[in-house]
């Protein structure tokens, strides 16, 4: 299939060369490609699920690898990997369903899913049920349906479907492919619309007269602050500058041609201005496992000042933002350190670079900062506000822990 | 499912072709000079490692990234290497194709720019770079601009990245080991007017012309920019060196032709980038400075940890030190800052690394210590080495106790042996120094700022010389177990090494050039030398006033003794008219200067011929200049220089041939009636020297009658030249 392969080394380009900026570009483009792969993946006639995951990951595997401190990428690998796992569930208990009542065995069902043994159909299902759809704190909260709980799965009318078909060998690997393009389908959507729906709870959050301080620029954090304006509610925003880029100046102009109160500060300017602050709302570039927040660099200095004075720091993420890893040494491995030019003129500085004229100069231009966990007050996702305790929950709902490295196995083919 | 998607790609690729032309781009894989010799007779440059990736992944990842979407590269030396190399890798994509040209007999970038031009493959504009640079700059202003003024200007057929970049104030380089440029750009349409890389610094003076300060407004004057030979060219470029079969070098003929070649009205511009980074590597300085700047992240996203080429990831670790995977180190090894260390290296206890970049696969033994050096893949160092900035090549073995003095280059798999010092700056490698340049080498030419035939005879006999004085002292050169050839120095490289090796300059060295150059502003307020007249020597460096004599006494005595070649083989007269256009081309001179020249060599002459009095010296003046004056003629056309011969005339009389002094009115007499000076250039040169002192006015006053009668009678005058 020369034309997924040429797509993926594209992107692999772009992500190697850093071309992509944004974790929400990032992530949309990811899934799409991914979308595309498994489109044309041919599948065999057993173990779909299986081919289908081993396609995945070894593009998930590559991208991963281009650039991998864009966390994001790895998140959607992991995410589609699940619905793959998801989707064949689905179909494999709805058809064990249909061959329960129809009292009639089939073994492939058994060999469907490799991580298993070969146990009786009925066991599997059970086991799969419990395993891999752990009743999570929101569904018991919630008390909804499991498919609808889990975001993306196939919708139960696509449960009904599978069973009637299920007989139909080829025809329920179609159906798989299909299930999960569609699931694919919705987590794009999901991503492009995460800002609206993290921008509906800003009301809940911002109130009258209040004085919001934010770092950079976001586009979540954008529209958040402007869906609170909609809402009529008058507040005024500080807008750290985010040396070096100054991306914070675009914020802020943005803010102010939306009609928001905005005043620009410089970043060591933070400190002194944050007793006066009624809340921090910043965005991220991942949320880890743990609740630490891969964030534009400076966010930990704004976190610290803010904790100082008690004031709560919201973090904005989408769920395409939320990563199953764990930090470890996050501010050296999570980090990507960018070209010195950002800070200094090279022509300016040219001569005392060199040792050879006696200078050492040297420049470092971190792009991320990592908030630990304990600083951060809130996380509003998608599906809510959540503590950072929480966040590894969450989390766990949109991936499988087997798909937590991503490293291609041989697959296992009888 | 993928076929009509398929053809869904190609239908709107072929659309975009339609619509506009693709960016391409022509790679020189070979720099054409032999400053990295002894490596580059086994390797050729492009493919030597920079931070352990070749220099031509850097070059053409960047092409790619900044949107060319097809590239020829033009291999000459070892082409089979860069065409496996690059069949190898994974350059070409569907939208980025990578097309290799091969030609053996080129020997300069000239050449191949005029092979390339006969390939006929050249659509549009098209980006010229050598396969030897770094940048990570965005096209797409330059050449927006490029095309803009294109469209205004047709003439207007290249654009060149400059950067700025301070330059060593005492050594007069840069730091790339390059010599310091002297730019003049006009501030408002960035249109480059002048370009000077062989400034001769020490005179520390800078000839302009004068129509340069006359025809341009306003004029900035730079020696901070670096030229980053990144070129944004028309196609007419292509054609410009086809024309110009004698443009070999892309800035001293190329440039410096258009620059002075104000007939067909060709202008180059200039682009320059502030935030982004280019530099090209031209030498083991620049080497060693890039790979530097590579570390330190100015060439992002080009750096080790991002572009992990192969399968091999680097991570980036605090201080800047990058780590391929499987590497072994010892406990007690120290890794510096700003190292990078290659995948499946060895480091063994006690070994220090400071600074410098290790391959891949090297083992590295005990109590080791390296700083500053360019360890490349697969090399062995044995226990208790000491090696100081230099630079390894491949397979190389160090046996136990070896070092390496600051600025060694080891050529591949060269064998220094136990024990053995190698002396600073040398040069080693498997193969001996070639006597001749063979063609299929990369070849040096026309490097010096002297005549150009005479110096390329001399550095060949001298070579040839040393080579057998220092004989081919086998193995034993290297010492015990040693295997290699210790190069002998070659001419002029003896004192100069310093500044174009690895190693960091001295501080003696800078201290000796500070002294140098203080010496000689003393010596120039000593003797205070007025400018010529006729020129004008601004000096953006320093204020002292001094002269170009040296330069000018080559140029005066090259024209010289073409003109007594002439005299004695009885060339024709338009044969020497074009040997002396060669002349004023090489030197970069104006017709004034070949005017003051010739008549001087004239004059010369006509007073080395055999005379009895002052009245046969006359007679022998009226012979050459009759004889001659069609040659002369030619570079009269306007009043300025006629006045420089004048001028020349009077300074004859005043030093070299003072027998002329008293025949001064009476040959510009002569010289008025041939029509060789006109009344014009008389009166204006008697209107120059009105304010000038009583002593430079002998000659005015010895004239006077003759200017008095040009002024009272002009008709007359007039109808008896008719």
């Amino acid at each position: 299939m020369p034309d997924v392969h040429t797509l993926v080394n594209e992107f692999l380009n772009q992500l190697k060369k850093r071309k992509i900026e944004g974790s929400q570009a990032t992530a949309k483009q990811a899934a799409e490609l991914l979308r595309s792969v498994i489109s044309q993946q041919r599948l065999p006639q057993t173990h779909q699920a299986t081919a289908l995951i081993s396609a995945v990951r070894a593009v998930g595997e590559k991208l991963i690898a281009a650039n991998p401190v864009e966390l994001a990428v790895g998140n959607i690998v992991r995410r589609v990997l699940h619905i793959i796992r998801e989707e064949d569930l689905s179909l494999a208990t709805a058809a064990i369903d249909g061959l329960e009542l129809s009292a009639v065995s089939d073994d492939e069902d058994d060999v469907e899913r490799d991580d298993y043994p070969v146990l009786s159909a009925a066991a599997v299902a059970a086991a799969a049920r419990s395993t891999l759809r752990p009743p999570s704190l929101q569904t018991l909260l919630e008390d909804t349906p499991i498919s609808a709980a889990i975001p993306h799965t196939s919708s139960s009318g696509g449960d009904s479907e599978g069973k009637s078909r299920s007989v139909d060998k080829s025809s329920r690997g179609r159906k798989l492919k299909h299930d999960v393009i569609e699931a694919v389908n919705e987590l794009i959507q999901d991503i492009s619309t995460c800002y609206e729906q993290i921008a509906e709870q800003a009301v809940e959050h911002i109130h009258q007269n209040e004085v919001i301080l934010t770092l950079g620029s976001s586009k979540t954090v954008l529209e958040f602050l402007c869906a609170a304006k909609e809402k009529k509610r008058s507040f005024k925003v500080f807008v750290a500058e985010g040396a070096p880029r100054y991306q914070g100046h675009l914020l802020a102009k943005e803010l102010a041609a939306r009609g928001l109160q905005t005043t620009v500060i410089t970043d060591s300017a933070v400190f002194a201005m944050i007793s006066r602050v009624n809340m921090v709302i910043v965005g991220a570039h991942a949320v880890m496992a743990n609740g630490g927040v891969i964030a534009p660099v400076g966010l930990n200095m704004v976190a610290l000042a803010a904790q100082r004075h008690a004031v709560p720091f919201v973090v904005l993420a989408g769920s395409h933002k939320l990563c199953p890893l764990y930090p470890h040494n996050p501010e050296v491995l999570l980090n990507e350190l960018r070209s010195p030019s950002e800070l200094l003129d090279f022509g300016e500085f040219s001569d005392c670079m060199d040792s050879a004229s006696g200078g050492s100069l040297h420049v470092v231009n971190p792009t991320f900062d990592y908030v630990p966990p304990k600083l951060v007050s809130l996380f509003i996702t998608d599906t809510g506000g959540h503590n950072p305790s929480y966040m590894y929950r969450l989390i766990a709902d949109y991936y499988s822990a087997d798909d937590l490295v991503v490293k291609r196995r041989p697959a296992t083919t009888s | 499912m993928g076929a009509p998607k398929k053809s869904a790609a190609r239908v709107s690729e072929d659309h975009d072709e339609l619509v506009r032309v693709p960016l391409q781009a022509i790679l020189l894989a070979d720099s054409f000079t032999t400053k990295f010799r002894p490596i580059t007779l086994e390797r050729p440059k492009v493919l030597l490692p920079l931070a352990n990736v070749p220099m031509i992944n850097y070059t053409l990842t960047w092409l790619e990234s900044a949107g060319v979407e097809e590239v020829f590269v033009f291999c000459c030396a070892h082409a089979k290497q860069v065409i496996n190399y690059l069949e190898k890798s994974e350059f070409n994509q569907p939208n980025f194709t990578v097309t290799t040209i091969e030609s053996q007999n080129c020997v300069s970038a000239g050449d191949a720019l005029r092979v390339i031009y006969e390939r006929n493959v050249i659509q549009g504009d098209f980006v010229l770079i050598s396969g030897d640079t770094v940048s990570n700059m965005s096209l797409t202003q330059a050449l927006l601009e490029h095309k803009e003024r294109k469209k205004k200007d047709s003439n207007a057929v290249m654009t060149m990245v400059i950067k700025r970049s301070k330059t060593h104030p005492a050594i007069h380089q840069s730091r790339l080991g390059t010599d310091e440029i002297f730019m003049a750009i006009d501030p408002n349409s960035k249109q480059l007017l002048y370009y000077e890389d062989k400034a001769d610094f020490s005179k520390g003076t800078l000839h302009l012309e004068n129509s340069l300060l006359a025809d341009n407004p306003s004029l900035s004057l730079h020696h901070d920019k670096q030229d980053c030979y990144i070129d944004i060219c028309s196609p007419e470029v292509l054609s410009l060196f086809t024309d110009n079969f004698d443009y070999q070098h892309l800035r001293r003929h190329f440039v410096k032709g258009l620059l002075l070649d104000d007939i067909m009205g060709y202008k180059i511009f200039v682009h320059e980038i502030r935030a982004d980074y280019a530099a090209r590597i031209d030498n083991f300085r620049s080497y060693d400075t890039v790979s530097k700047d590579i570390i330190h992240r100015w060439t992002y996203p080009l750096v080790p940890d991002v572009m992990n080429f192969g399968n091999t990831a680097t991570k980036l670790e605090r201080q800047g030190i990058y780590r391929g995977s499987d590497i072994s180190q010892a406990q007690s090894a120290v890794v510096g800052p700003f190292s990078v260390i290659g995948s499946g290296t060895k480091i063994g206890k006690n070994t220090k690394i400071l600074n410098s970049v290790v391959g891949i696969g090297c083992k590295i033994g005990s109590n080791v210590h390296i700083e500053g050096c360019y360890i490349w893949d697969n090399v062995t160092i044995e226990d208790g080495c000491e090696l100081r900035h230099a630079i390894v090549c491949e397979g190389v073995i160090m046996k136990s106790g070896s070092a390496l003095e600051p600025g060694v280059v080891l050529s591949f798999k060269v064998v220094v042996g136990q024990e053995f010092v190698v002396p600073p700056y040398s040069q080693v490698s498997l193969l001996q120094q070639p006597v001749e340049e063979d063609s299929d080498e990369e070849l040096e030419y026309a490097d010096s700022t002297s005549a150009i035939t005479s110096t390329v005879d001399k550095s060949d006999g001298e070579t040839a010389s040393e080579l057998l004085d220092g004989h081919f002292t086998p193995a034993s050169e290297l010492g015990f177990g040693g295997a290699g050839y210790v190069w002998p120095k070659c001419e002029g490289g003896h004192e100069e090494e310093w500044r174009h090796s690895v190693a960091p300059i001295t501080e003696d060295k800078i201290l000796e050039a500070v002294k140098a150059m203080e010496d000689e502003l003393e010596l120039i307020h000593d003797g205070s030398i007025l400018p010529p007249s006729g020129e004008l020597i601004p000096n953006p460096n320093d204020s002292d006033d001094d002269d170009n004599d040296d330069l000018r006494d080559d140029f005066d005595k090259e024209v010289e003794a073409t003109f007594l070649r002439a005299v004695l083989e009885n060339i024709q007269e338009n044969h020497l008219t074009l040997e002396v256009n060669s002349l004023k081309l090489s030197y970069n001179k104006v017709a004034a200067d070949c005017a003051g020249a010739l008549f001087y060599a004239m004059m010369k002459y006509a007073v080395d011929l055999p005379h009895s009095s002052a009245d046969g010296l006359v007679q022998n003046v009226h012979v050459v200049l009759t004889k001659w004056k069609k040659v002369l003629a030619s570079y009269l056309n306007d009043t300025d220089e006629q006045i420089e011969v004048i001028l020349k005339f009077e300074e004859i009389c005043l030093e070299s041939a003072k027998e002329f002094a008293p025949l001064f009115t009476k040959i510009l007499h002569y010289m008025y009636n041939e029509d060789i000076i006109e009344e014009d250039a008389i009166l204006s040169w008697e209107d120059e020297k009105k304010d000038a002192d009583e002593a430079d006015k002998v000659f005015v006053n010895q004239a006077q009658p003759l200017i008095q009668w040009l002024k009272e009678a002009p008709e007359e005058d007039d109808e008896d030249e008719e």
